[in-house]
């Protein structure tokens, strides 16, 4: 014979209330995304800004003396015995047009352009390389090199990084703060059109928090409900675009993992979002209802 | 435990439609409130049941000044008085038996001993096969039936009953005013605003007549039969 009791303010039934769900699903996908984008740069930002690099590039201008050979041999002998290097290799005529091939096309433009040789540095992991000391032998020793410093853009790309982890974390700020009037508004919504309700809680002896305790526990399944929904397809859409990002197999693009530390914290998404959902409803509430005779 | 002292009340900035009340009323006292319609017999109800604080003069109940009483001094108050509405109040979406058992739940009673208690109520008011209906399917006497359960159910110190009868017949109206005379013997001070002369002829007691916001004194109507 036991049934189960339904909600004394049946706040599920209103319009507004049924919305509401997926207007979390959309808030938390969203925050869920820049959140990630949040850790994923702090974290590349943070490799940048350490300069942490395992390959520089040693180019040698053409000189059309004939002499290439003899300078390739001149660098590679000072690349070799400098410490931190672990290995350099020169990239073949056909490697090079390779990589330039996207920008200028197939053809016999490219046998006739004098072309840079590069010399591809692997340098040790865990040891530091003086790149401006190395590029300054070189220079002395060999005419016509010079060494590609990766210092100068990684901090560019740094600082990059850190705005648009500022963008990131700002917009995680700005969807929170919606969803926070949201649910002051739907709360004082859900006071105003069940008034009589309320009412008739007051006069059987419902204290004020009784009546919160209404609104709060709907705001809190509403937004573990939402949360949860707009956390999974925001893990849907990270993992697609992670696998997408592997295909592409662009060297260029920084590590774009998330520390298991990081996916604890985006765990704690769809549960912080309810809180938040439930916090603001019982203050809400409790807001509205002192202010009544 | 009531206690009225030239009591004036308004609703918003209307007119006064209750002037220079004053009256007493002592725990085991039972009280019909007389007067024709528009006297202000329910407004009387509204401030007993302290849904209205009184524009003037003083209104003392439990040892405690309305006026200047706190929100939550009201609410545990109001815990102690039973109240049927003369429109009945129910909940539209909850059955029955959630209806009656909502003043133990906002009391904060245990799960096991409300449906127990409620039940066992509502069978004695013959609604046993319809504990898990929705108000709106039951019968106008159906549905004061549950207001009275709802009303009784925290066995409080006061109850306060505004036309408790008007929807039932005859034998059902006597039937629940024994039991708000049950509920008299043993300590519960009981306030039945009403209409029915038959009611107020065959179960005499002390009334309160109200007319135009006015009180006449305390009369006794004398027993008939
Ligand atoms: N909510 C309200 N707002 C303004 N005036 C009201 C309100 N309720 C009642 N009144 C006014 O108060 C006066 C007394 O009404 P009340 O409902 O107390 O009468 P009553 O004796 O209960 O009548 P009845 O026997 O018809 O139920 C009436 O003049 C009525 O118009
Ligand atoms: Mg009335």
């Amino acid at each position: 014979m036991a049934r189960k009791t339904g909600p004394v303010v049946p706040l599920g039934r209103d319009a507004s209330s049924r919305l509401l769900p997926w207007v979390f699903t959309l808030m938390v996908y969203l925050a869920s995304l820049s959140l990630a984008s949040v850790l994923m740069l702090h974290g590349a930002a943070d490799r940048w800004d350490r300069g942490e690099i395992n390959a520089v590039t040693v180019q040698l201008l053409p000189l059309d003396d004939g002499s290439e050979a003899e300078r390739i041999a001149q660098t590679l002998k000072l690349l070799r015995s400098t410490p931190g290097i672990a290995a350099a290799r020169v990239l073949e005529i056909s490697e090079n047009m390779a990589l330039l091939e996207p920008w200028l096309g197939e053809g016999d433009v490219l046998g006739e352009l004098p072309l840079p040789r590069l010399i591809d540095v692997t340098l040790t992991p865990g040891e530091t390389l003086d790149v401006e000391a190395l590029s300054k032998t070189l220079a002395e020793a060999v005419p016509g090199v010079t060494v590609d410093d990766p210092k100068i853009w990684l901090n560019r790309l740094a600082t990059l990084g850190r705005s648009l982890e500022a963008v990131a974390g700002a917009i995680v700020v700005l969807i929170a703060s919606a969803a926070v009037a949201t649910v002051i508004f739907i709360t004082r919504m859900g006071l105003a059109v069940h008034q009589d309700i309320i009412e008739l809680l007051h006069l059987i002896g419902a204290r004020d928090s009784y009546v919160a305790y209404q609104f709060q526990s709907h705001a809190l399944s509403v937004g573990l409900r939402g949360g949860l929904l707009g956390i999974a397809m925001a893990v849907g859409t990270l993992v697609g675009i992670r696998s997408a990002a592997e295909r592409l197999d662009a060297p260029l693009l920084p590590d774009l993992s998330i520390e298991p530390w990081a996916w604890a914290a985006f765990a704690m998404v769809p549960l912080v979002t309810a809180l938040i959902a439930m916090v603001t409803a019982r203050i809400t509430a409790l807001r509205v209802l002192s202010r009544m005779p | 435990m009531v206690r009225f002292e030239n009591v004036g009340m308004r609703y918003g900035m209307g007119p006064e439609v209750l002037h220079d009340l004053s009256f007493s009323l002592k725990p085991g006292d039972f009280r019909y409130l007389l007067g024709p319609s528009g006297a202000g017999k329910s407004s009387l109800m509204r401030l007993l049941y302290l849904a209205h604080r009184p524009s003037r003069g003083l209104v003392t109940m439990f040892d405690t000044d309305i006026s200047t009483a706190s929100r939550k001094t009201l609410a545990s108050l109001r815990r102690r008085i039973g109240v049927v509405f003369q429109e009945f109040r129910l909940l539209n979406h909850l059955s029955a038996l959630d209806n009656v058992a909502l003043p133990l739940r906002v009391a904060g009673a245990r799960e096991d001993q409300v449906r127990e208690h409620v039940a066992e109520l509502l069978a004695w008011v013959g609604l046993a096969e319809h504990l898990h209906v929705r108000p709106a399917t039951l019968s106008g006497g159906q549905k004061q039936r549950v207001a009275i359960a709802r009303a009784v159910i925290t066995r409080p110190q006061l109850l306060l009953a505004d036309e408790p009868t008007g929807n039932l017949d005859q034998a059902l109206g006597l039937r629940l005013m024994h039991l708000f005379e049950e509920l008299n013997k043993i300590g519960t001070t009981v306030v039945i605003a009403t209409h029915n002369e038959n009611l107020v002829a065959s179960r005499p007691h002390p009334a309160l007549r109200l007319t135009a916001g006015e009180l006449g004194a305390t009369v006794t109507l004398p027993a008939t039969g």
